[in-house]
């Protein structure tokens, strides 16, 4: 696979850049909210780079597009127990970050 | 699967359900706990003798099972194994009427039992077992079964030598591991043969064979006792007077020299250990033992210490007459398997009573201890003769074969071994007859309890006088079919022909 | 018909459970096991049997053909690992029936979670292509945190937090690996990815992501912080399916990328330095167990080490020959189902003997031994498998491995086996110490009922029982594999 700034590599590469990005402030914030999304930032940078890769003249594919909608689906739940742990934690504890380095 | 199979797993059921009852049993149910145990006891020794009478007609009995592709699990009866099992049977069903009295009102009776049954079922198993790792099985089940009678009392003393015991023995048990797999890698499933199955094995390896036997003895000597792995044994005499008797005597330290051996006869043959150099550091190594021991049991004041460190040296002799080459040293050393067991357990149950009836454990406390317990110290006396070598006891016949096959095998220097350890045997043994016998006591006894027509409990006294009157026996009647010598002799008789 | 009806029921059955749980009267919850228990392990052998007559089989969802329909891959390792969840979680399900009866407000979500999380590793164990696994993984994963959380105190849920940071930093590392290596060969199925797979610059970073997800998942050193917490310091029966089963699928994922993209791809540098990191979780985890003061506590550390061993299997057959890769197979196989079993009945056991004595910490179970023996006894049982003595199922895979290192030359491992060993040694022995010293009796006038100690037994039991019954079992788990041909 040649020539890496191809068109639709464009996607593709951004998606890792947000893949990147979100994986800085997941590790680099305290504040758990912040961490989740940063998490979701992750994960559509996985998503970009899903259906980037896909556009590379094979035709209309529909395999990542099915695998994004799972993914984003798993995301909502994933976001949505996350919070609910949070909300918790945060009424337990009083903090908004979890005790001592991760 | 025929009888013959089954006979042999019902050997080993019958502790191992004994045990397994036991554990279920409350607390409080003493009379049905005692009649599990005698029940089980019994049985076990009808159904070795039973075997025995087999394998003295040349009757096959054999139990496998595939665990994973090429590793059987074997039980076998031969010579060997039976004389094994036959000692401990026997002396399981005493030890068991002792430990009963001896624990009368004591707590944890049930855990006790328990384990106690567990332990003699690995003992049987490791002496059926037909291959190596059948008998690392049972061997590691021998630890894990005797560390619960070692920490019974759970006093600090109690747990710090369990833990010195587990150290070893754990250790011990990794670097047998070590060894049997080694040699599965290289041969394959490694079936106890008489004259074993590596002779034939490409020169090149040889090397890589010392090694396992290093290994393998070493994993071995630390049950048994050989300097300087011995160290567990005098600290693990903390634990009540049964379970001395038992480990001492029986299962443990029993254990660690049948298995060398086994590994020395029926896995490497005597010939070609021979042939690798192996048998005279084996026999080194046995006579710093047999010396180290008897020192440090003179140095000692607490009776069954002084004891302990005994079986460090007489366990040794077993070592040291199967590194003799030639069969009458072999012999020696069988014999005295049976024969130390006899009388070392005579001399734990004497010291037990002593302990029970009259609270003496220091040797210097046994002064006319002859006039008060006087049934309890003859069998002392007799046990005390044994281990020194007087004949008509047992322990004289196995020393006399065993000088002859050290001059035989042209090791005049073990000669001199012999006689020194008897010279040591007497000068810690006989300061203590000196002292029953011939001293009067200043003062009073201090008695705790009331007893009926005899000096002690019956079921403390009765099974000393039975075990001292069969190792008399074994001395005197060592010329009949089916004496330790008898069976000592059957066995490298079939060792030797190969 | 056999071997058909269940290969689909096995997900679709805890599913609906779960949602039914969801719709059903909170008191009413428990009582779904005795409709799903019977028929999951019905299914689960008839899976057996199907492998049996037909032998290992792809098994198409709807009879629609791939890449738009899902493939369930039936073959001997995916049955083994049907089998163990059945069992495991069975057992765990009726210990939590009893045991959650002193915990009303945990039992209203921890029923339809337990049913979600057995339809995940379900999904996982019968999964054919590689973006159902994260599928599989998600569901199992979310199950699993929710799970740990029920517990609603402060430390569980900083704990349930942790694990579920972890949980999704390995998923999305997973996903972007799938992502790169559906956008370089353009298929998800591992059947085809093995045709197609060469070993180019996509793949390996590709590979290296999915690897670095999943040991994040497997909580290896030294990426175990999120573990114990987490596996300590839940429900006694969240903690024993947590470790005895969860852990495990990750695994069984990189396994099967192993065994698919293989040899030819991931260089020997790569298997030599996880089977590093899986020494350094045996020997860490060992002595950080023998450390603690807090039984839970003690029993998760074991966790992290005994991991470690799984770890040997990818030095031991990279560059080895057949016969050692084949021991390498049995005993890695052998040494996850046992330490399943096995660690089930710890944490169980370890519960029962918390609630004997009322206190989680070690130094009072003095003396439990008078009371509570068979808790004890079931706790010394499924010790003596993971510390590897005979007769076990932990002893015969530490003997396959043995033979593997010896065969392959690979002598280091042998000292991992060994000093692992020990180490294992040293912490359970330290709880029996505990429970043998005589000393003032915390004497609770509660006796907890018989089922809490029966299920750790049989658990205990089953673990020693499959080390003398491992020729059968592990002639089934090669069906299938490329180690079948012994």
């Amino acid at each position: 696979m040649s020539g890496a700034i191809s068109g639709y590599l464009v996607f593709a590469w951004s998606g890792v850049l947000l893949f990147g990005l979100g994986l800085f402030g997941f590790i680099a914030h305290r504040h758990l909210l912040r961490r989740l999304l940063a998490f979701n930032i992750m994960g559509s940078g996985a998503f970009l780079v899903l259906v980037g890769l896909a556009q590379d003249g094979r035709g209309v594919d529909p395999v990542p597009h099915a695998m994004v909608i799972t993914g984003i689906v798993v995301a909502v739940a994933s976001t949505a127990l996350a919070l609910v742990v949070f909300r918790r934690w945060y009424r337990a504890s009083g903090r908004t970050d979890l005790p001592e380095d991760t | 699967m025929d009888w013959n199979s089954l006979i042999l797993l019902g050997v080993l059921a019958t502790s191992l359900v004994a045990s397994g009852v036991i554990f279920l049993l409350a607390e409080s149910r003493l009379v049905l706990r005692t009649v599990v145990n005698l029940t089980a006891a019994v049985l076990k020794l009808v159904l070795v003798g039973w075997i025995v009478w087999g394998v003295y007609q040349a009757i096959e009995y054999e139990f496998r099972f595939t665990i994973i592709e090429g590793v059987d699990f074997i039980l076998r009866a031969d010579a060997l194994g039976i004389m094994f099992v036959g000692l401990s049977s026997l002396l399981w069903l005493f030890t068991t009427i002792y430990a009963i009295g001896y624990l009368e009102k004591a707590p944890n009776r049930s855990r006790f039992f328990g384990f106690f049954s567990l332990c003699v079922a690995s003992t049987v198993g490791i002496a059926l077992a037909g291959n190596l790792f059948t008998f690392l099985l049972f061997y590691e089940l021998l630890t894990l079964s005797t560390y619960p009678l070692v920490v019974h009392r759970g006093t600090r003393e109690s747990l710090r030598a369990g833990q010195v015991y587990l150290y070893y023995t754990l250790g011990g048990g990794a670097l047998l591991l070590f060894g049997v797999v080694a040699l599965h890698v290289l041969i394959g499933d490694t079936e106890f043969v008489p004259g074993g199955s590596l002779a034939g094995l490409d020169p090149s390896l040889h090397p890589m064979l010392i090694i396992i036997f290093l290994m393998m003895v070493i994993g071995l000597g630390v049950k048994a006792a050989l300097f300087p792995l011995h160290a567990w044994l005098p600290m693990a005499m903390v634990a009540p007077a049964p379970v001395s008797a038992l480990l001492h005597a029986v299962a443990v330290v029993k254990a660690g020299a049948f298995g060398i051996a086994r590994v020395v006869y029926d896995v490497y043959g005597i010939e070609f250990a021979q042939s690798l150099g192996l048998l005279m550091p084996l026999a080194v190594v046995a006579s710093i033992t047999i010396i180290y021991g008897s020192l440090r049991a003179l140095a000692q004041t607490d009776l069954k210490k002084r004891l302990a460190f005994s079986t460090v040296s007489q366990v040794s002799y077993i070592v040291l007459g199967i590194s003799l080459f030639g069969p009458i040293g072999a012999v020696g050393g069988l014999m005295h398997l049976l024969h130390q067991g006899l009388m070392k357990i005579t001399l734990f149950f004497c010291a037990g009573n002593y302990a029970e009836t009259l609270g003496v454990h220091k040797i210097s406390e046994l002064d006319g201890a002859g006039e008060r317990m006087p049934a309890t110290s003859v069998a002392f006396t007799l046990g005390a003769f044994g281990m020194i070598g007087i004949p008509p006891m047992a322990g004289f016949i196995s020393k006399w074969y065993l000088g002859i096959g050290a001059l035989e095998a042209q090791m005049n220097w073990v000669l001199g071994i012999l006689i020194l350890s008897s010279l040591l045997n007497a000068a810690y043994f006989l300061p203590i007859l000196y002292r029953i016998w011939f001293r009067k006591r200043d003062r009073m006894w201090c008695e705790g309890k009331v007893l009926g027509r005899f000096e002690t409990q019956a079921s403390l006294l009765f099974p000393t006088l039975f075990t001292a009157a069969v190792a008399l026996a074994a001395g005197i009647l060592a010329g009949m079919p089916f004496s330790p010598l008898y069976w000592a002799e059957l066995i490298v008789g079939r060792e030797y022909l190969q | 018909m056999i071997g058909l009806w269940s290969v689909p029921l096995l997900f679709a059955l805890p599913l609906s459970l779960g949602i039914l749980s969801l719709l059903v009267v909170p008191a009413w919850r428990p009582r779904l096991i005795f409709i799903g228990l019977p028929l999951l392990v019905a299914a689960s052998l008839d899976v057996l049997a199907g492998l049996a007559t037909i032998g290992p089989h792809v098994y198409r969802l709807g009879d629609w053909a791939a890449p738009l329909g899902i493939n369930l891959v039936v073959d001997g390792l995916a049955v083994g690992m049907i089998l163990m969840t059945t069992l495991v979680t069975s057992l765990c399900a009726l210990y939590a029936w009893v045991y959650l009866r002193d915990h009303p407000t945990s039992t209203t979500f921890f029923w339809p979670l337990l049913w979600f999380l057995w339809a995940g590793m379900n999904g996982i164990w019968l999964a054919e292509d590689i973006f159902n696994l994260y599928v599989g993984l998600e569901v199992m994963g979310l199950a699993a945190v929710g799970m740990v959380a029920l517990r609603a105190t402060p430390q569980a849920l900083a704990a349930a937090m942790r694990y579920l940071l972890a949980a999704l930093l390995g998923s999305l590392a997973y996903l972007l690996g799938v992502a790169l290596l559906y956008g370089a060969y353009g298929t998800l199925s591992m059947a085809g990815l093995q045709e197609v797979a060469a070993n180019n610059a996509t793949t390996q970073v590709a590979l290296a992501l999915i690897i670095l997800g999943l040991l994040l998942k497997t909580a290896l050193f030294p990426l175990h912080a999120w573990l114990p917490p987490a596996h300590g310091g839940a429900l006694t029966p969240v903690s024993a399916l947590l470790s005895a089963l969860v852990i495990k699928a990750s695994f069984y994922i990189l396994l099967r990328f192993w065994l698919v993209l293989g040899p030819e791809i991931t260089p020997e540098f790569t298997a030599q330095f996880l089977g590093v990191l899986g020494a350094g979780a045996v020997f860490y985890g060992g002595w950080m167990a023998w450390r603690q003061h807090h039984l839970k506590q003690l029993v998760a550390y074991s966790t992290v080490a005994q991991i470690g061993y799984l770890f040997l299997f990818f030095p031991l057959v990279t560059n080895t020959g057949p016969e050692a890769q084949r021991l390498a197979w049995d005993g890695t196989l052998m040494m996850l189902i046992a330490h399943a079993l096995a660690k089930a009945a710890l944490f169980l056991s370890a519960g029962n003997l918390i609630l004997a004595v009322g206190s989680p910490q070690i130094s009072h179970l003095v003396g439990i031994s008078r009371f509570r023996p068979m808790s004890l006894f079931s706790f010394g049982l499924a010790g003596v498998s993971l510390m590897g003595l005979p007769p076990s199922g932990g002893f015969t895979a530490k003997w396959l491995l043995l033979h593997s290192a010896i065969l392959s030359g690979q002598w280091w491992w042998l000292i991992v086996l060994f000093l692992g060993g020990l180490l294992s040694a040293a912490y359970i022995f330290k709880v029996f110490r505990m429970s043998f010293r005589e000393g003032p009796q915390i004497d609770r006038s509660v006796t907890p009922p018989l089922t809490l100690d029966v299920t750790a037994l049989i658990l205990a039991s089953a673990a020693i029982l499959i080390g003398l019954t491992a020729h059968l079992p592990l002639h089934w788990l090669r069906l299938g594999s490329v180690f079948g041909v012994s």
